[in-house]
């Protein structure tokens, strides 16, 4: 039990002294995310994981330099993180993890602001809608349409928490972000993402 | 750290899977080069180079202009293959730069002494039109399946560095095999051909480079 306690103090006090480290000298930490990169692509799934833990402060640093809105910024952290899994390939360990990482979160940036851009040019949003004016009268999801629940399924995971959490429960939008852990920005692009897609789908526009 | 990307790295994790590291650009680069060379020594077994040879050596603008759309092939293809790899400075965009402006201004002054000399000769020189376009379609589609391998942030910018890669080892491999003299028209038609290829594998490459 002891030694249970003293092992995991000793891995905390490592950790807190590699993140010392780190921030004493960012091209060693730089090498260490480089390596855990490296171990990543070898299929190490505790290196993975860490690299994508550390990763995220800085995602989060990268957009808010570009000037995405706070509440988007979980779209940025989230779309980089899936682009780095696709894009891990590319990385190579003699060459700096943070500048790769960077570009691909400033790339993410601008499409999160093109998007919101085109959103803004495109609609007249009623900021309170959502909160003041919930639909009185739900339609329960057993009653729906088995291809629309069909379509519900086959969103991905961000937009379907939207459509069930904002349109099937009929929450508002504070409701929502506490039980999905989005934040209500999030939620509300998630949501006109969803019902585009499902209006092309169901509209037969979308194979 | 929001729950929802909790949930994104622990499914990012359940998906791991070893991956087979790409290799660097110069490699990419050279691969790319090589399936060029194999182009034209096709072209050469089929066509011979000696009228090539011939209109390249009647005068030194024409070699330069040979050496310029080379030298552009090579660093345009070299710049694509580094702007396809995250990480990596937009500036890779400007290497082919002087290699384009040597071809450009030894084409451009060879325009000028044949038009001074022999005048406009009325031809329409669709056949050097036909044959960049065609040598570039092989070199598009290699070009093109092996940028998609890599990860380009920047599609339209990498997609045009493609299509002037392209469009430059094309007029190489052509000036080769041209027969006939250096007219004007010939010429002019050249740069044309260039500026098509160029102009549709921007518009197209960087829809299907678009990750």
């Amino acid at each position: 039990m002891q030694a249970g306690i003293l092992s995991l103090e000793s891995s905390a006090l490592r950790a807190m002294g590699t993140s010392c480290v780190d921030r004493r000298d960012p091209d060693q930490a730089d090498r260490r995310l480089g390596g855990l990169m490296a171990s990543a692509q070898a299929g190490d799934r505790a290196a993975y994981d860490t690299l994508l833990r550390e990763s995220v402060p800085i995602i989060r640093a990268a957009a808010r330099g570009r000037g995405v809105a706070p509440d988007a910024v979980d779209d940025v952290i989230q779309e980089t993180l899936l682009t780095i899994h696709r894009a891990r390939h590319t990385y190579d360990p003699g060459r700096s993890f943070r500048a790769w990482l960077r570009t691909i979160a400033e790339r993410r940036a601008i499409d999160q602001l093109r998007r919101q851009g085109r959103l803004r040019s495109r609609e007249v949003h009623d900021e309170a809608a959502y909160e003041t004016h919930p639909d009185t009268t739900p339609e329960p999801a057993a009653e729906l349409d088995a291809g629309l629940c069909q379509a519900i399924d086959g969103l991905p995971e961000g937009q379907r928490q939207a459509v069930e959490e904002l349109t099937l429960k009929d929450r508002s939008l504070a409701e929502a972000a506490q039980a999905t852990g989005r934040s209500s920005g999030a939620l509300k692009v998630n949501l006109h993402r969803a019902l585009k897609t499902l209006r092309a789908r169901l509209s037969g526009e979308e194979g | 750290m929001a729950r929802s990307t909790e949930n994104l790295i622990r499914e990012l994790g359940d998906g791991l899977t070893p991956v087979r590291r790409i290799a660097a650009p110069n490699c990419l680069a050279l691969l790319w080069l090589g399936f060029s060379v194999l182009i034209a020594a096709g072209l050469a077994v089929v066509f011979g180079v000696q009228a090539g040879l011939a209109r390249l050596g009647s005068t030194p603008d024409m070699w330069l202009a040979a050496l310029g759309s080379l030298l552009t092939a090579v660093l345009a293809a070299k710049a694509a293959f580094e702007l396809a790899m995250p990480g990596r400075s937009r500036f890779w965009a400007l290497l082919p730069v002087p290699a384009l402006l040597l071809w450009i201004g030894a084409s451009g002054m060879g325009c000028l002494r044949t038009w001074a000399t022999a005048g406009w000769d009325g031809g329409v020189h669709t056949e050097c039109l036909i044959s960049i376009v065609g040598i570039s379609v092989p070199l598009a589609l290699a070009m093109i399946v092996m940028l998609r391998r890599a990860f380009p942030l920047h599609p339209a910018l990498t997609a045009m560095l493609a299509g002037l890669a392209c469009a430059a080892a094309s007029a190489t491999v052509l000036s080769l095999f041209h027969p006939g003299d250096a007219a004007a028209a010939d010429l002019a038609f050249h740069a044309l051909a260039v500026m098509v290829v160029t102009a549709i594998l921007t518009i197209s490459g960087q829809r299907l480079l678009r990750r």
